[in-house]
């Protein structure tokens, strides 16, 4: 059935239908919500989780590393400073093989403080370890929610993964969502079989040990291997998500009009919906222009991406944060993706949206409308930012 | 896809219609957001919330410049917040006011529709005290809503937040607002 509501919502009630043993979360805006949200349903006894009020985000991740150990499902929230502050415990989560969920309400980083949505939050936790999803949409967050679950918990990957959802537009937006039924969810879900539970007193196993220059490389050449699977896995599941849902996802990135472009922009998130109504307008003037829209961030779908884009003449690939010193981390990305590729676009990179600022359809058109135009250099340019 | 600028202060609720808004029209069929103005809140403050409210599903997200409604929950924010600002000419723009039509056209400049209403009047005589629900019932009547799906969705929405006492006062407010913006709309 179709319902109404935010992208905390949207995220809570998959939650709900999860039902993790164990949530430890702590405050921040735009986060908070879901918090809310999910400690009602445990006080209301709707969920028989163990909600871990914690004092910070590096305790949250803390109290989720000791439960996952010890053999729970475990999932958590976060956004900004409290990613910022967790981020340390996150590569321990990942570097012990724990598949903890993680929604991200995305938001900048201070200073100067700012509660609005970039994707700098995100970008700090790249290299973590933690798989990640961008989202475009209210009904993706609940979706991609059910689907990283799975994949976080499939036997060959064991690793944290994060949501993303973009702050306020995202979160505190009321949207239409039609979530799947509470058995059917459960069922999609399935039921969590902890791998060496520490709790299992009669097979006793040690968690986190010292590992010295003779098996530390060992260990993250192994860790590098499972997230190397999480495609693979991807696939099937938002295959079978596909079909327990009746909604159309198919593949690590989406492509938009991009068929016959000869003019595209590359988005992660919300954006991603603004830019197809620049798509549409452009289109009914008769110019060639699409649009890639990336879900699977981390690992990044570099063939994906080469062979949605390669064809294309000229590409502007947006970042909504800036990695100081160096080009724009998607872009990065792409630019790899397309290094190999015999025949490929002019690239140029673009920074918007920071701390908030509004992105129209019509300031994306823009940038469409005189790519062709634009010199192909490793300068980042600026959509709506008064200079 | 109609686009709805709510402006309010910060506790007279708003952001809370706009939310039952989507609810009713949800129920209509229609794809539909509400958001309110994103920023830390306070009471008193001028706020601003939004809706939009669409046939097809709604891709964009980013903030609304020209609605084809304004709503003034709060009239002495009709000159301080400069409510008609991107009003689409062919718009409405619906002022919980005592003055007459022609009064807020002048204070306004507004050439499109104006439909006011005495929300104020209409909420301390059903003894709720609040402005927003009648101005909700105003909109609805606006957008050309059926009665029967607003006072259902209004008394399931809000159900849920007060008595049954307080609900029915609410509605009978919702009711008076829904009547009043109908013979506006017909007149204005």
């Amino acid at each position: 059935m179709r319902k109404v509501m935010t992208g905390h919502k949207a995220v809570a009630e998959a939650m709900r239908q999860i039902e993790p043993d164990v949530v430890a979360v702590y405050p921040i805006t735009p986060q908070s919500e879901i918090a809310e949200y999910y400690a009602d349903y445990v006080h209301d006894g709707i969920v028989h989780t163990e909600l871990v009020p914690v004092e910070s985000e590096h305790s949250a991740m803390s109290a989720c590393v000791g439960a996952a150990a010890a053999g729970a499902r475990v999932m958590t929230a976060t956004s900004s400073q409290g990613l910022a502050l967790l981020v340390e415990v996150l590569y321990i989560a990942a570097g012990m093989r724990l598949p903890i969920v993680m929604a991200l309400a995305n938001r900048s980083l201070s200073a100067p403080i700012n509660i609005h949505c970039d994707h700098s939050d995100a970008y700090l936790a790249r290299d973590a370890g933690a798989f990640q999803v961008f989202c475009e949409s209210a009904q993706e967050v609940y979706d991609y929610t059910l689907i990283a679950q799975r994949i976080a918990e499939h036997d060959k990957i064991r690793l944290p993964g994060i949501v993303n959802l973009d702050g306020f537009s995202l979160t505190h937006t009321s949207q239409v969502v039609e979530p799947l039924e509470d058995a059917v969810a459960k069922k999609f879900v399935g039921v969590f079989k902890p791998v060496h539970p520490l709790l299992d007193v009669d097979k006793p196993v040690t968690w986190g040990p010292f590992a010295m220059p003779d098996y530390y490389f060992e260990l993250k050449r192994a860790q590098q291997a499972a997230i190397e699977e999480v495609p693979t896995v991807f696939l099937d599941v938002q295959k079978a998500f596909a079909k327990t849902s009746g909604r159309a996802y198919a593949g690590f990135v989406e492509k938009y009009r991009l068929d016959d472009a000869d003019r595209a922009l590359v988005v992660l998130g919300s954006t991603a919906g603004t830019a197809k109504i620049a798509v549409d307008a452009l289109r009914s003037k008769g110019e060639k222009v699409g649009l890639l829209k990336v879900w699977l961030y981390r690992p990044f779908p570099y063939q994906a991406v080469a062979s949605a884009l390669e064809r294309v003449k000229h590409v502007a690939v947006l970042d909504r944060a800036i990695s100081f010193g160096a080009m724009g981390a998607l872009y990065s990305d792409v630019a790899t993706s397309l290094v190999r590729s015999q025949v490929r676009p002019a690239l140029h990179n673009y920074i918007y949206g920071l701390g908030g600022r509004d992105i129209t359809a019509e300031q994306l058109a823009e940038v469409l409308v005189g790519l062709e135009k634009v010199h192909p250099d490793e300068v980042l340019r600026y959509i709506g930012l008064r200079e | 896809m109609k686009e709805i600028r709510w402006h309010g202060r910060g506790g007279q609720g708003a952001k809370t219609v706009s939310q039952v808004l989507a609810q009713i029209n949800l129920r209509e069929g229609k794809y539909v957001q509400a958001f309110p103005e994103f920023g830390p809140e306070r009471s008193g403050a001028p706020i601003r919330a939004y809706n939009r409210i669409s046939d097809e599903e709604i891709l964009v997200h980013s903030a609304v410049y020209s609605p084809d409604l304004a709503v003034i929950v709060d009239e002495s924010l009709l000159t301080s917040e400069k409510p008609t600002d991107g009003l689409h000419p062919d718009g409405t723009l619906v002022v919980n006011t005592s003055c007459s039509t022609e009064e807020i056209r002048t204070r306004t400049g507004f050439k499109g529709k104006i439909v006011v209403l005495d929300a104020d009047r209409i909420g301390r005589e059903a003894g709720t005290g609040f402005a927003n629900i009648p101005m909700l019932g105003a909109v609805a009547a606006v957008l050309g809503t059926a009665w029967s799906i607003v006072e259902e969705e209004v008394r399931r929405t809000m159900g849920e937040r007060i008595s049954k006492e307080m609900l029915d006062k609410n509605i009978t407010a919702l009711r008076a607002a829904y009547d009043a913006a109908k013979k506006g709309v017909a007149g204005g």
